[in-house]
């Protein structure tokens, strides 16, 4: 009896994870090795140039550059079903609050994520401000 | 590595088309302030001016005392700062977190540049090992060649080296753009896991051996592929963006973009999981 009981407990959970390999898997590698290993975005998306917000504008030209820089590398992701950008210098994800509207296409939620992100790392607020003040060594 | 868990209801990200899956990560639940002031340079950082010039003669200074100088400086305002004679010294010009405008005029050891955040610098001279390793910002441009590890572990900014470049350029990168207008060595683009390498001229053996994601483009002959590194089609936005950067980048201005190779992850590699089981759970 104790044998039965096992066999269909263990056909069971095989049926569900083939269902939800089948359903949720893009790629027959992602198949194979049972996970999702996707970014939150494109990472290779090359920036649209003409879509630069006058912010952008301004603050590459007090920086110096010639273009987007490090930028180019910031895209809009999510987090927790809300859209958010990546901190690398807090390493963490950061919400956009709903009562931004945000544009219906990438480059230009991309453009809107490097200029808050902009913001947020050059505020007196920012998590790493803290930091500095109490382990700042010279 | 992300994590999946069944979808029952449309967040807002998904509805916009962003996603289908959850993926969970490090959340630290902060919001940003549309109301933040408009700032652009870190908290704490100098406020120089690029008008504001200076020599600094490091001719008989250690890199730590030349290093503490150029800090100095810049807390005196110098946006533009000449380094004189910095005899091939070791890790000099490193860990600068500030908009700055520094000039070397000689060559570099090794380390040189190492973790900085924002300058534009130029070094007319050659490199050693390990140049601009983990540049998070700015542009950094080489006039002659450079050595081993050429922008290890970069996550940002543009590295350009006029000359050719020694073995393992870009190993490690995970953001950022690395040009060169010569030829470079062996194992480039090692392990990159983010980020654009671009060679106007030939490259060594096992190009983008290992590597993750990113795209290398290269404008010679490849000496071998390495391990999942495959062909893409160079689309027109590609070719936009190479014509933008090499103008950026001072070098290949007249240089035929439209012939050259794009080289990707085949993301056949991307079974961590199976080999590490157990420690794919605690990742992102």
């Amino acid at each position: 009896m104790a044998k039965k009981k096992n066999k269909k407990k263990a056909s069971k959970s095989v049926a569900v994870k083939d269902q939800q390999l089948g359903k949720k898997k893009e790629t027959a590698r992602e198949k194979m090795i049972g996970q999702s290993i996707g970014y939150r975005y494109d990472v290779n998306l090359l920036p649209d140039y003409s879509k630069m917000t006058p912010f952008l504008k301004k603050y590459v030209e007090a920086m110096g550059w010639d273009d987007l820089n490090w930028l180019e590398d910031v895209h809009m992701g999510y987090e927790e079903g809300r859209p958010a950008v990546f901190c690398r210098n807090a390493n963490g994800w950061v919400t956009i609050p709903s009562s931004i509207k945000l544009p219906n296409n990438q480059q230009d939620r991309d453009m809107i994520a490097r200029e808050l992100l902009v913001k947020f790392q050059m505020s007196p607020k920012h998590p790493l401000v803290d930091l500095k003040k109490a382990y700042l060594k010279f | 590595m992300a994590n999946i868990k069944t979808v029952t209801k449309k967040t807002k990200a998904q509805a916009m088309g962003m996603h289908k899956e959850v993926l969970t990560g490090r959340t630290q639940q902060k919001f940003f302030n549309p109301d933040e002031a408009e700032n652009f340079y870190y908290f704490g950082t100098y406020d120089v001016d690029f008008n504001k010039r200076t020599d600094l003669d490091v001719e008989n200074m250690t890199a730590a005392e030349a290093n503490k100088e150029i800090d100095n400086l810049m807390s005196q305002g110098y946006g533009t700062i000449v380094i004189k004679n910095p005899q091939g010294k070791h890790s000099i010009g490193v860990g600068i977190l500030n908009k700055l405008n520094l000039i070397f005029e000689g060559s570099l050891g090794y380390f040189g540049i190492g973790s900085c955040d924002g300058p534009i610098v130029r070094i007319n001279g050659r490199v050693g090992w390990s140049c601009a390793e983990n540049l998070m910002a700015g542009k950094v441009v080489i006039e002659k060649n450079a050595g081993s590890c050429f922008g290890a572990a970069i996550r940002g900014g543009d590295l350009i080296c006029k000359g050719s470049v020694g073995a393992r350029t870009g190993i490690d990168m995970k953001g950022g753009t690395i040009i060169i207008g010569g030829d470079a060595g062996a194992f480039t683009g090692f392990m990159m896991q983010r980020g654009r390498i671009i060679i106007l001229g030939d490259v060594g053996i096992n190009l983008g051996d290992s590597m993750y994601d990113g795209t290398i483009f290269v404008g010679g002959e490849i000496g071998s592929y390495g391990s999942d590194a495959v062909d893409a089609e160079l689309t027109k936005s590609d070719q936009d963006w190479l014509k933008r950067k090499l103008k950026v980048a001072e070098i290949g201005e007249n240089f035929d973009v439209s012939k050259m190779k794009k080289i990707v992850a085949g993301k056949k590699l991307w079974n961590y999981d199976n080999l590490e089981p157990t420690e794919k759970k605690g990742a992102i």
